[in-house]
């Protein structure tokens, strides 16, 4: 869907958004600029402006006096008018309404201001990423009751080990969703918005032991938010102003860009990661990202690493982690450590977390947050659990008033500490999680490279980085994008494309094999078969 | 030896130095007070008893009796994929069941007076959340949102703090009960636009946050038109819409949009929440219900970053739904409300105290200020400072609350049981017999 005039003006408003400028002022300039060079001449300057105004104000006379309705609107039913309807992911700004916003920015007629960040939606739900989720929800594959639907490879959940959790939660909570018990008391009243103290402490041993090896983690340190996607956004508040930048190595996960930026008004720049090292991050490259942005004047305030890494499921390696911290501490800025998938780890690598690192240095651990939460490594996206693990005592202190604005819900606070109290079931989750990952990931990647499809080898993630630009024509974004709709919409196969995650090599696919059963591989691999063959046999 | 170089510490950003969030006042120094020395019944009864937290617990056995009669809502089943749809579920939209609950609920509560589309219907973890939420949609930073005053301390921290808007005080005055007028309202848009600032909407709280008094139909028809007139957008808390003593008292502005058929009604948003009608703060449930369908769908999206747990909706969808369950809530609870309400308003007049006269919410609006030596803010603390260190009650200043007018204070009632609030009373009755007998209490 493309609009003109009025998109471009959005467009605008969209880019600078961190500057406080309205869309109404660029709007009204573009209108009056060019009539006065018509006018220019006779009358010059007066003329030229005061002529285009009163044309400008007429023109929205008329139009207010046409919208307005002379008789009641139709619905007569007392009921409120129901909204246009929205699909799960993507969101439309109708032509009408944003030109109404063009109009109405004036202030004085037709429909109140909405601020900025408003208009930035409708850019980012362009993205790959975003639609493809829709097309699933719209049409979700099901091998009994809908074999010609979408299927879903372009979610990190993962469905393997759920009947685990299930069965715990019959046992040993008799199936309760408060948790135990049928009471509300203990949980009814208002709670720490950080988290209740006993979550904080099963939290801290949970992560001990899932990612701890050597370190433990300290209670004190945690703040729970409403989900990773919160922590992430509160240590973006906490540690950047408006305009300043974080670096991030990419490829990296499309909801940054959302979940960094919107509110924050906090920037990203990617610092590009390659085929040819495996994807890993160079401390070179992220150096010269760092002085191409001094030189444009942008202030950097931390880099965001992903670890195991999203979409390419890499770990990063000691050596890397200690280089990464000796950069922060000569260019004096945070690392920001999201550590979301530790415990989904199907490799022979070993994942080691930047806790770690940071436990053999005695000074300078200030600078370090770790971000984790339990929706991926325990399956739980649906109970919005996320922690800030840091060192920084102020950072600690404004993240605790902040988090009361997505806290997490007592009940869920309950029966989460019931299950990560319980040692025994996660140690035997975490193991058997690990084996259903390693074999689901094997069977996939299999099953891609009787295609000819390879993957790079990854360690962590429910996921795999599918190299797939042999297929693609032209070699380019745009034969990237063909594929993938190709994939989506004829072979009915949801993945995520690289330029949705910001890879600078087209042709690289990330495929969650996680909401898989194993039965389903066969299906996948046969659609993507059907593709692959258009996709090779000269057009 | 080396040279120590000492290294700059790696700074944080405006917004986490600022003072904005505002927990420097005395409201929240009186809760520090409580917390290192809280009251109890048997193990502490010469504590400070908490009278400044908004908490309804007056009908906290309705509760627990639903949840006790009504296993099968408390327990995901075993359905096939009760619990893991429930597990994975994050959707922005939110449980459908749930919305429609919640939706149903609202017109409960207002009596069917008004109805409400559950596809309006955005969740958020808490009306803080939703409060935040739609001012980062309605305004940019350093646009201003008008408020009248007294209003709750924590909009200057949830309105401002991270969104960057200022907040820009509606006044009101006693000599009107502290009703919004006209005047006021002019008078605030042109203080805004004096000092440079773009309004961007008013934001009402109905019933009133401290007031504990519903605003009048006329006036909330006043603010519609001067809204519309001015072409900004109208927010209205309406979370203690179910704690109004007498159901009919209570307007929503839904009322008056309906009445009018919904002519320009995009303007206007209400807040909601279950953590007073319900008395459950805990579960943090917060709704944005938004006529506007562009907010409603950034709302939506917005809401990503304070989703309410699946866990949370699942369980209170099936609560909500029993409309059985429900109108005998409501009902019960006014009673409960309304009977704490005399007790304490009759309590303070045998101490010699007048309050507002209020019909709605969790605490009454006290007036000290005919014991104020003057009637300054530097009074005012002193006698809040005194009542709790002295009388050991934790009570809200009217400063905090932004009251143009000094010597007022509120006093939350529902959160604590009917013993306690009659040692509340005694202990504040000793206080003030102890005042006539001549005891200064400002020396200024």
């Amino acid at each position: 869907m493309t609009q003109t005039g009025p998109r471009r003006l959005h467009n605008s408003g969209m880019e600078d958004e961190s500057r406080d400028q309205s869309p109404s002022s660029s709007t009204g300039m573009r209108l009056i600029v060019p009539l006065q060079g018509i006018v220019q001449g006779r009358g010059g300057l007066i003329l030229g402006s005061v002529i285009p105004c009163a044309m400008f104000y007429f023109l929205q006379f008329y139009l207010k006096r046409r919208r307005s309705p002379p008789n009641p609107p139709e619905h007569h039913t007392s009921s409120p008018p129901s909204p246009a309807p929205s699909s799960s992911n993507l969101t439309e700004l109708s032509r009408s309404a944003s030109r109404s916003n063009l109009l109405m920015s004036r202030g004085s007629i037709g429909r109140p201001h909405v601020s900025s960040r408003v208009h930035c939606i409708a850019k980012s739900n362009d993205s790959p990423y975003y639609i493809g989720l829709d097309k699933v929800s719209a049409d979700p594959y099901d091998s009994f009751s809908n074999p010609n639907g979408v299927i879903q490879l372009g979610l990190a959940e993962n469905r393997l080990t759920l009947d685990l959790i299930e069965n715990w939660i019959a046992e040993k909570l008799n199936d309760s969703i408060l948790g135990g018990g049928l009471s509300v008391s203990g949980i009814a009243t208002y709670q720490p918005f950080d988290g209740m103290p006993e979550l904080k402490v099963a939290m801290a041993g949970f992560m001990s032991q899932v990612m701890g090896r050597t370190v433990t983690f300290d209670p004190s340190q945690i703040v729970l938010t409403s989900g990773a996607t919160s922590a992430i956004e509160i240590l973006c508040f906490a540690l950047a102003d408006q305009g300043n930048a974080f670096l991030i190595p990419a490829p990296y996960y499309p909801g940054f860009d959302r979940d960094m930026k919107w509110r924050t008004g906090v920037e990203l720049i990617p610092v590009h990661c390659r085929s040819s090292d495996n994807f890993t991050l160079s401390i070179p490259v992220l150096d010269q990202a760092f002085n191409q942005a001094r030189k444009r004047g942008q202030k950097v305030k931390g880099i965001l690493l992903s670890n195991p890494s999203n979409p390419v499921g890499n770990l990063m390696t000691r050596e890397t982690l200690f280089s990464l911290l000796d950069f922060a501490r000569e260019k004096n800025i945070h690392i920001i450590s999201d550590e979301l998938f530790a415990a989904s780890t199907f490799g022979d690598e070993e994942f080691v977390s930047m806790a770690e690192i940071i436990d053999s240095e005695d000074t300078d651990k200030d600078r370090v947050h770790i971000v984790y939460g339990l929706s991926k490594d325990l399956a739980l996206p649906g109970f919005r659990v996320g922690v800030i693990y840091s060192y920084n005592e102020n950072v600690l202190t404004v993240s605790r008033k902040m988090t009361r604005f997505s806290p997490v819900s007592a009940p869920t606070q309950r029966i989460v500490t019931s299950m990560l109290s319980d040692t025994t079931f996660i140690k035997d989750f975490t193991e058997r999680n690990r084996e259903r990952l390693r074999a689901m990931y094997d069977l996939f990647v299999e099953g891609l490279e009787e295609l000819g499809i390879g993957c790079t080898k990854s360690s962590g993630g429910l996921y795999c980085w599918c190299d797939m630009s042999g297929l693609i024509r032209p070699y380019n974004e745009k034969g990237e994008l063909d594929l993938w709709d190709k994939l989506l919409n004829v072979a009915k196969i949801n993945i995520t494309p690289g330029s949705s995650c910001h890879c600078i090599e087209p042709g690289w696919f990330r495929c969650c094999f996680t909401t898989l059963d194993e039965k389903d591989i066969p299906v996948v691999i046969e659609r993507i078969r059907s593709v692959v063959e258009t996709c090779k046999s000269p057009s | 030896m080396a040279i120590e170089i000492v290294q700059p510490s790696v700074g944080l950003s405006k917004i986490a130095v600022s003072e904005t969030h505002g927990e420097n006042s005395p409201y929240f120094a009186g809760w520090k007070a409580y917390d290192e020395n809280p009251y109890h019944e048997k193990h502490n009864p010469s504590g400070v008893i908490q009278m400044g937290l908004a908490e309804n617990q007056v009908s906290f056995d309705l509760l627990e009796e639903y949840l006790d009669s009504n296993q099968e809502a408390t327990s995901w089943g075993k359905k096939v994929s009760g619990f893991k749809e429930n597990a994975l579920f994050q959707d922005y939209h939110g449980l459908l069941a749930f919305r429609k609950a919640m939706a149903s609920f609202m017109e409960q509560v207002r009596g069917g007076k008004a109805k409400f589309n559950p596809e309006r219907v955005v969740l958020t973890a808490g009306a803080t959340a939703a409060n935040e939420l739609l001012t980062f949609i309605l305004a940019n930073p350093g646009d201003a949102l008008l408020v009248p005053t007294p209003y709750y301390p924590g909009f200057d921290r949830d309105l401002r703090w991270r969104t960057g808007v200022e907040i820009v005080p509606i006044h009101c005055e006693s000599s009107n009960d502290f009703q919004i007028t006209p005047k006021a309202l002019e008078s605030a848009y042109d203080h805004a636009r004096s000092m440079n600032m773009k309004v961007r909407g008013v934001l009402i709280t109905n019933p009133s946050n401290p007031l504990g008094a519903t605003i009048q139909r006329k006036v909330l028809e006043q603010i519609l038109d001067f809204v519309t007139r001015k072409n900004i957008h109208l927010v209205s808390d309406e979370i203690y819409s179910g704690s109004v003593f007498h159901a009919d008292e209570f307007i929503s502005i839904a009322e008056i949009l309906e009445s009018r058929n919904y002519k320009d009604s995009e303007r206007c948003h209400i807040v909601y929440s279950l953590s007073k009608d319900l008395g459950l703060p805990g579960f943090r449930v917060g709704t944005v219900y938004s006529y506007n369908d562009q907010v409603v769908t950034t709302a939506r999206r917005m809401s990503s970053f304070t989703l309410i747990s699946s866990q949370t909706q699942f369980l209170l969808a099936s609560m909500l739904s029993n409309k059985e369950f429900t109108q005998k809530y409501i009902k019960i609870n006014r009673e409960r409300l309304r009977k704490r309400y005399e007790t304490i308003v009759n309590g303070l007049k045998k101490a010699g105290i007048e309050c507002l006269k209020g019909n709605a919410g969790l605490f009454c609006w006290m007036n000290l200020s005919p014991y104020l030596k003057e009637e300054t803010r530097e009074c005012e603390l002193e006698i809040w400072k005194e009542i709790m260190e002295e009388v050991k009650l934790n009570i809200s200043p009217g400063s905090s609350c932004r009251c143009s007018e000094s010597g007022w204070f509120r006093v939350c009632f529902a959160n604590m049981s009917e013993e306690t609030l009659e040692v509340a009373l005694r202990r504040l009755h000793e206080f003030m017999d102890r005042r006539r007998e001549g005891q200064m209490l400002c020396m200024v």
